[in-house]
């Protein structure tokens, strides 16, 4: 029984910071990763099931933490050692209860809604985020019964997907897969919960021009969440979705999944001047090219300096750059920012989202994950009051918890076709040296599967 | 000696290597035996005294107008138009056929006390020239007099307040020119008429036009339909111009048309061997072969780029006619046939080119692989009357290097084109109704062609229909030696050698195709048969 533990040494620490400066990923074979035989956590109390992985995902958070790149802002909600994998698909190994109060039997495949919130940590009340189903802004990450951790996955009390000893999840994180879903797919809820979430938050506009800047799993999950949210009538429609894309495979994912146009980064801002009929100015060497106009939202799915300063320099003047690829300690120059009054919207994890009823009934994919919570604003009645298809009407609203929403997304885009290759955790160093090289290498999203090269 | 005309000779053992243009270079390639290669005649003799023979054709115009003096009067309002910078190619040396020209009429406006008179460069949706492009053109002193007090200008597609809209022709199309020349008292037009598609009513109704007259023929059908362009009565694209030039005729502006036609003598003596038939290069034409081929090979692109565009072409006026613009054309067109023309018995499955570093909407710029289309579907394909010289469903093979290199000042909308337009579709068709309005209409694109050097945000939609006609007809286009990438991007298919090309050709026309290779430049047009 093996799993992936990464410890705290600091000697380790900075020998995968310089060994990531070969290139990302690289930090797994000298950093505090280790490969050790290890038991399966206890359940820290009442609510609590043993999980066990099938495929857990590498995640782009994962190599930053791997390469020793990750912000110190987290070294309070962390705790170690812990196993790392936070987008898990897995069976349960008794029976348990869902986020959705239902009732799961041993066996059940179930994902994992990652973030351990006041009900996986036992606190009561809930803190007021939480309590609004805002799981991800919870504020009590670092107290309760379990130590501190953002996530399962960066919890020494839990486990994570890392594993094949297994993983303890409180039922608030538990979500059955739907049939008919892959594990693949079902790996891929997790992040595309985060798209889903983040295309909520981008505050987007009917007739809006919206840019996605990169198109690695983060960039292409926004455009499938975004494609299937508008399609769907849960989201506004966007007038044109371009998507920066580096590679030729994720340009052509990215139409696939829903993009309008999808060309080089490089390109983009172009593109973005192009549609929205604005000029451009500066760009002169050490400058960014700002145009006069520019996108209503632009959704950077990579996090670096370089990424946000070109999106702020492609949004129009009180428009709405969301960041949603994990960013760092930057440099950057604000003075586009706030001379025009852009907003800077993070956009983290999953909850709950406020979204416009629809009448068709949704997949049972999104019934079995309904939010416990889902409210309607409006009387039980008035969805008949839609008549005229899916986003005839934004009268009326719902809470549904995202991982819902990300069900309906995965099922109707197949986003399994993101994983591309799967690796057991002995070549945890080939596998987390692919993910970094995941865009080079013709790949999207690379898992582990813990079912392989060894027996449980 | 008499001038040799044109001249299709048969490869045979005996036949050296035949020169191709390579971009900014050039190379040696075998052709298979019994290939045919397509020479253009020997330069005409040029004119003894061009400044005479304007001064004579202005005193004795063709057609129903009165001899230039009797049109000039004091008080009257004079305008000047001249074609631009596409013209003629490469730009010629000092003095340019224009600043001839002008001059002559200047001199005799002088004489006839007009004192209302303005100078404009007929852009139509082209790049506005620089000033040393302006004074190479017309002079120094025909610079210093004009430009600053801002009456030589640049046609404005764009300015809606020196446009007007002279009403539709009876197909409906829209009429609007540059305003000043529209309601001058004369407009004398200044041509130069490097090919037989230049000139004529095509000077006015395109050179002063506005995107909104210029679409009505600028298009794919129109483009089909012309074929080919180098022969007027076959070309839907003059049939149009035409219907336009008589209505601004009927409108009542009055045009007085100067053409001129150059010889082939088109490179310095420098690079004599390029005009020269192969067999007939003597030791120093090797020697400069050789010598600059490895020269040029090691240089960057940039600066073999440098190296080519400081060439000025010895080309010299052959002759010149003015009056009413059909009669003045009717003249031109003989002209430039009489220097051109080459006979050509039948068609070929393959048709070989290899393409210069210029064209004319890359003077002094880049030749980026729109532009390399254009120049091989669009022009070089084109250089016929009668019939293509490649059979329908035959093989065009192209060498150019093809990078995928832009001037970001001259191109800008090409660049956007390439990038966001060739990656969607290469149907000109599809391209003109999905795409065309929104790079049209587009400010930035409007900003830049009026306030810098850039070509118009449709251009690179007219330069993609130019190619329309031999898209339709060929049924592949090959490049040799080019950027894989670029090449595909344009619907073509790259090749390494010339023997792969004609490997790869073979899928399409078969085994043992006949194939015939234009030796161009210097500039010919093939009469099929």
């Amino acid at each position: 029984m093996t799993s992936l533990l990464f410890e705290r040494s600091l000697p380790r620490f900075a020998a995968a910071r310089i060994a990531s400066t070969f290139g990302s990923g690289r930090g797994a074979a000298l950093g505090p990763l280790r490969l050790v035989e290890h038991d399966a956590p206890s359940l820290p109390g009442e609510g609590w099931a043993h999980v066990d992985p099938v495929l857990s995902g590498i995640c782009g958070s994962d190599l930053a933490t791997l390469d020793g790149r990750s912000s110190r802002y987290f070294e309070d909600i962390v705790s170690f050692p812990f196993v790392p994998g936070h987008e898990v698909v897995g069976t349960l190994s008794g029976d348990a209860v869902g986020a959705d109060g239902a009732a799961l039997a041993a066996g059940t495949r179930v994902v994992l809604q990652p973030v351990l919130g006041c009900a996986a940590r036992d606190i009561t009340p809930l803190c007021e985020w939480c309590a609004a189903g805002h799981v991800g802004n919870c504020g009590h990450l670092a107290f309760g019964h379990i130590r501190p951790g953002l996530q399962t996955g960066y919890c020494a009390d839990t486990g994570g997907g890392w594993s094949t000893t297994g993983l303890v999840a409180h039922s608030s994180q538990l979500f059955a897969v739907p049939e008919g879903l892959s594990d693949a797919d079902a790996v891929t809820t997790e992040p595309v919960a985060c798209a889903v979430h983040a295309v909520l938050r981008s505050g987007i506009s009917e007739g809006d021009l919206v840019a996605v800047l990169g198109a690695g799993t983060v960039g292409l999950t926004v455009t499938a969440a975004l494609a299937h949210l508008v399609a769907s009538g849960r989201c506004p429609a966007p007038r044109a979705l371009l998507v920066g894309a580096k590679y030729g495979h994720q340009q052509r994912l990215a139409r696939e999944l829903g993009a309008t146009q999808a060309l080089p980064p490089d390109q983009l801002p172009r593109a973005v001047r192009r549609q929205s009929r604005s000029l451009s100015f500066g760009g002169a060497p050490g400058t960014t090219a700002t145009l006069s106009g520019g996108a209503d939202v632009v959704i950077d799915c990579v996090g670096s300096a370089e990424s946000i300063a070109q999106s702020i320099a492609m949004v129009r003047p009180r428009g709405t750059v969301a960041l949603v690829g994990m960013p760092g300690r930057v440099t950057l120059d604000l003075a586009p920012l706030w001379h025009r009054e852009i907003r800077l919207a993070g956009a983290y994890a999953y909850g709950t989202e406020t979204v416009p009823k629809v009448r068709a009934p949704r997949s049972s994919a999104a019934r079995s994950a309904s939010a416990p919570s889902a409210t309607s604003a409006g009387s039980a009645g008035s969805a008949g009051a839609r008549t005229g298809g899916a986003r005839s009407s934004v009268a009326q609203v719902e809470e549904v918890s995202t991982f819902a929403l990300a069900f309906e997304v995965v099922a109707a885009l197949s986003t399994g076709r993101l994983v591309s290759a799967t690796y057991p955790l002995t070549r945890f160093e080939e596998a987390v040296a692919h993910a970094g090289a995941a865009g080079r290498r013709g790949s999207v999203k690379i898992a582990f599967d813990i079912t392989k090269g060894h027996t449980r | 000696m008499s001038r040799r005309p044109g001249f299709v000779l048969e490869v045979d053992k005996s036949t050296p290597p035949t020169l191709f243009w390579n971009g900014e270079g050039f190379t040696l390639e075998t052709l298979p035996e019994g290939s045919r290669v397509v020479y253009a005649p020997e330069p005409m003799k040029a004119l003894d005294d061009p400044y005479a023979a304007v001064r004579h054709a202005l005193l004795h115009p063709v057609g129903d107008r009165d001899p230039l003096p009797a049109l000039l009067h004091a008080g009257m309002k004079l305008t000047i138009c001249f074609d631009d910078i596409s013209l003629p190619l490469p730009p010629m040396e000092a003095p340019d056929i224009r600043q001839i020209v002008i001059e002559t009429v200047l001199d005799l406006a002088a004489d006839a006390g007009v004192d209302d008179v303005v100078l404009i460069a007929a852009l139509a949706l082209h790049r506005r020239m620089t000033e040393a492009e302006l004074r190479h053109a017309l002079g120094d002193r025909i610079y210093d007099a004009f430009a600053p007090h801002g009456l030589l200008t640049q046609h404005d597609a764009e300015d809606p307040d020196n446009l007007i809209h002279l009403g539709q022709t009876e197909r409906g199309e829209d009429v609007e020119i540059n305003k000043r020349a529209a309601t001058s008292d004369l407009l004398v037009y200044v041509n130069i008429n490097l090919v037989a598609m230049d000139g004529g009513h095509k000077s006015v109704a395109t050179g002063l036009a506005s995107y909104k007259s210029l679409r009505h023929h600028h298009n794919p059908q129109t483009m089909q339909h012309s074929r080919s362009f180098m022969d007027a009565p076959a070309s839907e694209l003059h049939t149009s111009n035409w219907r336009m030039g008589r209505h601004i005729a009927d409108a009542g502006v009055k045009v007085f048309q100067i053409e001129t036609t150059l010889n082939t003598n088109t490179f310095p003596s420098s690079f004599a061997f390029l005009q020269k038939r192969e067999w007939e290069w003597n030791l120093r034409d090797r020697a400069t072969y050789a010598a600059s081929s490895a020269s040029l090979r090691g240089a960057p692109p940039r600066v073999a780029r440098q190296i080519f565009h400081s060439i000025e072409s010895p080309h010299a006026m052959t002759s010149v006619q003015a009056g009413e613009v059909e009669a003045v054309h009717a003249v031109t067109t003989e002209n430039v046939w009489r220097q051109q023309g080459v006979d050509v018995t039948g068609q070929t499955d393959i048709l070989t080119m290899g393409l210069p570093y210029i064209c004319p909407y890359n003077v002094n710029s880049i030749m980026n692989p729109i532009l390399v289309a254009c120049l091989g579907l669009g022009y070089f394909f084109n250089l016929y009357r009668g019939k293509p010289l490649v059979r329908e469903g035959g093989v065009l093979i192209l060498r150019h290097p093809t990078r995928p290199e832009f001037h970001p000042g001259h191109h800008p909308s090409y660049i956007d084109f390439y990038e966001q337009v060739l990656t969607q579709t290469v149907d000109p068709v599809a391209i003109h109704k999905q795409f065309e309005e929104s790079f049209a209409t587009d400010p930035w694109y409007v900003h830049l062609y009026r306030t810098g050097h850039a070509y118009h945000g449709v251009h690179p939609f007219y330069m993609w229909y130019w190619c329309a006609h031999a898209l339709e007809h060929l049924g592949r286009v090959i490049v040799i030696g080019a950027d894989p990438k670029a090449v595909r991007r344009l619907g073509f298919s790259p090749a390494s050698s010339l023997n792969d090309a004609l490997e790869m050709a073979t899928d399409v026309v078969g085994p043992s195709p006949t194939l015939t290779h234009l030796h161009a430049p210097p500039i010919m047009m093939a009469d099929v048969h």
